[in-house]
């Protein structure tokens, strides 16, 4: 019966439903419940746009404006990756969120030996700015805002990004990128990681202060509860999760001398929408208050629109399954509302195939599809927060609330995000969950159409996205005649320069520019960062 | 079969991918079913992977891959365990694996695959069955 725990009778009547935050859930809500869990109007909701912000970051909603529409997108060489960046933008796509491959991820160019057979797979291959000015040809900068699923080296590409903005014209001040740069998520899942934890936390840093600085429309870090939850992370800990990882970089940039105020009015968040709907509901909703909350009482943050929980509700990957591949097109329209019912600014999904591979441009095409149906004709702009004041929603929103808080405790009594990454006790506890849920998959406990209930039928094979090696080779041959044609010495120049900045503390950022604008590759800028941090060796957690 | 040694299995994460919800998983079934596991953590190269195999002296190693570059990643694995003559140890792999590629990575010589979602028990047991002769 989908995640959560069921317990039935004999008859198959439900006779209790426990989320996977550990919140039970009865049969029938009233009044009574609401008194139950102390719920006061102003207190707990307040009306959308003002504090605490459950209801919403907005007074208007989707009135005033829907959400921004961004596909992860990427693929090959930074030709073919434009190539799709304008075609969803012809479709109706709003914003971008750029995927790129493993090397550029991990800090490789393109011929490094460790790179074979992975350059352009499962997101774009760059370089150096080169091949970010053939992939943002075309792409107005001012109006655009640009994703950046980049963790590890997201200094390096968010200096390239602005390099390339400032060769087509625009000035750095109306670019609007969003690197992802979390590095502690990365350390508990998706593994993109490079050094160890602490420059590691201290680059995710200086992308901050620089931006509050210098990039006044960029937000510097989209902290991911997203990926924890694919771990294996309950709804409740993925909140927690982002919370205190925000936390740790609240406190990194503020140890600098920058007041909070002046910087966490940019972060944004980027969080899983896979699971129970309500669940998820009341997770967006709790996360927005708590967040709030956070910043007013422990970092003293008065201006409004610096409490703003901003967020890519994205549809989690984990959902989707091989089997009858085209379920996963209607279970991500129900993620996609479950986003929409709490209130994201921004969306995306994945695709249907992606349970195979990177999507097809029909895959995607009907992501964003999905997504504009949503927006376009069921109503979902016509009030803010349509569900607030249901006894049930209201319930377990704060319910959710003081389950997420439990799980922060828990964190800060292991001394705080980055020690608990570092120990790998994050990791731990939510890999031994992730095996617990697929045992609940296997022993049917946890139901999933066409997996392990309804099986029967056809499972339709789907045109997939196909690899070609073709692309690598374009790519290396384009870097070998970039390293040729440039002017050397400059490169290196910078590049000594950087080593300096690096190894004296100073903020890397503008020593990357200047790295970028000399046309020095990925591999060379995440190269002196290697050489001066080292490389991360991971807790053993078995 | 009665055999009672402990079989030795070590789970590699190969290359640059970090996906690695899929290989712990599997860690800890192997574990549960009274093998002895080894996890190398991520971004190994083959070059790693077979070290470790040899220090921890494995009967299988679990190649766990989502990024679709399994077919190179399982024949440079294959070819430097023939270069150290560990043909006895077994490679299984995990991951995203497209059916149509299975009989390839048989071909190859990985003695077995399992795509996500392959019943747990059926891993155990052909792993079992694969070192003890089934």
């Amino acid at each position: 019966m989908g995640v959560a725990k069921y317990v039935r009778d004999e008859k198959d009547a439900i006779k209790e439903v426990i989320y996977q935050s550990g919140i039970r859930v009865k049969t029938c809500y009233g009044p009574q419940d609401l008194d139950a869990v102390g719920f006061d109007y102003q207190k707990d909701l307040g009306d959308p746009g003002e504090f605490p912000f459950t209801r919403g970051i907005h007074p208007g909603g989707y009135r005033s404006r829907a959400w921004t529409t961004r596909q992860y997108t990427g693929f090959g060489t930074p030709e073919e990756t434009n190539e799709r960046f304008r075609w969803m933008i012809s479709h109706g796509q709003t914003g971008l969120n750029v995927a790129f491959d493993l090397p550029t991820q991990m800090g490789l160019d393109s011929d490094d030996p460790r790179a074979e057979g992975e350059v352009g797979r499962v997101g774009m291959a760059v370089d150096s700015l080169r091949d970010f000015e053939i992939a943002f040809k075309g792409i107005p900068f001012d109006r655009i805002g640009s994703g950046l699923t980049i963790n590890a080296n997201a200094t390096v590409m968010l200096a390239m990004y602005q390099a390339a903005a400032e060769k087509f014209g625009y000035a750095k001040e109306v670019i609007s990128a969003t690197p992802q740069n979390d590095i502690l998520k990365e350390m508990v899942g998706r593994g993109a990681w490079i050094f160890p934890v602490e420059p590691a936390v201290r680059l995710v840093g200086d992308c901050i202060e620089y931006a509050a600085k210098e990039l006044p429309r960029c937000n510097p870090v989209s902290v991911c509860g997203y990926h924890i939850r694919e771990s294996g992370a309950t709804p409740a800990q993925e909140i927690a999760c982002a919370l205190e990882i925000a936390r740790a970089y609240i406190d990194n940039v503020a140890a600098r001398g920058l007041s909070p105020e002046e910087f966490v009015g940019r972060f944004s968040f980027n969080l899983n929408v896979f699971g129970n709907l309500w669940e998820q509901v009341a997770k967006f909703r709790a996360a927005r208050k708590l967040w709030a909350r956070m910043l007013t009482e422990d970092y003293g943050v008065k201006n409004k629109k610096n409490l703003f929980l901003r967020g890519l509700f994205g549809g989690g990957g984990s959902g989707l399954t091989k089997e009858q591949p085209e379920n996963n097109i209607i279970r991500s329209a129900y993620y996609a509302l479950a986003a929409a019912l709490g209130g994201a600014q921004t969306t995306a999904l994945c695709s249907f195939d992606e349970a195979f591979t990177i999507p097809t441009p029909r895959a995607a095409l009907l992501s964003l599809r999905t997504l504009e149906i949503l927006m376009e004709e069921v109503g979902l702009r016509d009030t803010v927060d349509p569900l607030a004041g249901s006894y049930f929603v209201e319930s377990i929103t704060k319910q959710m609330e003081a389950k997420i808080l439990e799980e922060m405790r828990r964190i800060q009594e292991m001394g705080g995000m980055v020690r608990a990454v570092a120990a790998g006790a994050i990791q731990r506890e939510v890999s031994r969950q992730a095996y617990e849920f697929e045992k609940g998959l296997q022993n049917r406990e946890i139901i999933k159409v066409g997996v392990n209930k309804y099986t029967e039928g056809e499972h339709p094979e789907v045109e997939l996205h196909k690899y070609d090696e073709g692309w690598a080779k374009k790519q290396i041959k384009s870097l070998k005649a970039l390293r040729k044609e440039r002017n050397n010495r400059e490169a290196v120049g910078t590049l000594k320069a950087l080593k300096k900045s690096a190894a004296a503390g100073k903020n890397v950022m503008p020593g990357l520019v200047a790295c970028c604008k000399a046309y020095a590759t990925v591999g060379e800028m995440t190269g002196v960062f290697r050489e001066v941090f080292g490389v991360w060796e991971e807790p053993s957690i078995f | 079969m009665e055999a009672k040694r402990r079989i030795r299995v070590l789970i590699a994460k190969p290359d640059l991918d970090g996906h690695d919800r899929g290989a712990k998983i599997i860690a800890l079934v192997l574990r549960d079913a009274g093998m002895e596991v080894t996890y190398t953590g991520l971004h190994q190269s083959i070059d790693q992977i077979v070290h470790t195999a040899i220090q921890e002296s494995v009967d299988v190693i679990g190649l766990s891959i989502m990024t679709g570059a399994h077919l190179s990643i399982s024949r440079r694995l294959i070819s430097r365990l023939k270069q150290e003559e560990m043909e006895d140890v077994k490679v299984v792999v995990g991951g995203v694996i497209p059916k149509q590629d299975i009989n390839l990575l048989k071909e190859i010589g990985i003695a077995a695959v399992f795509p996500g979602g392959t019943p747990f028990s059926e891993i155990t047991g052909s792993i079992q069955s694969l070192v003890n002769g089934g």
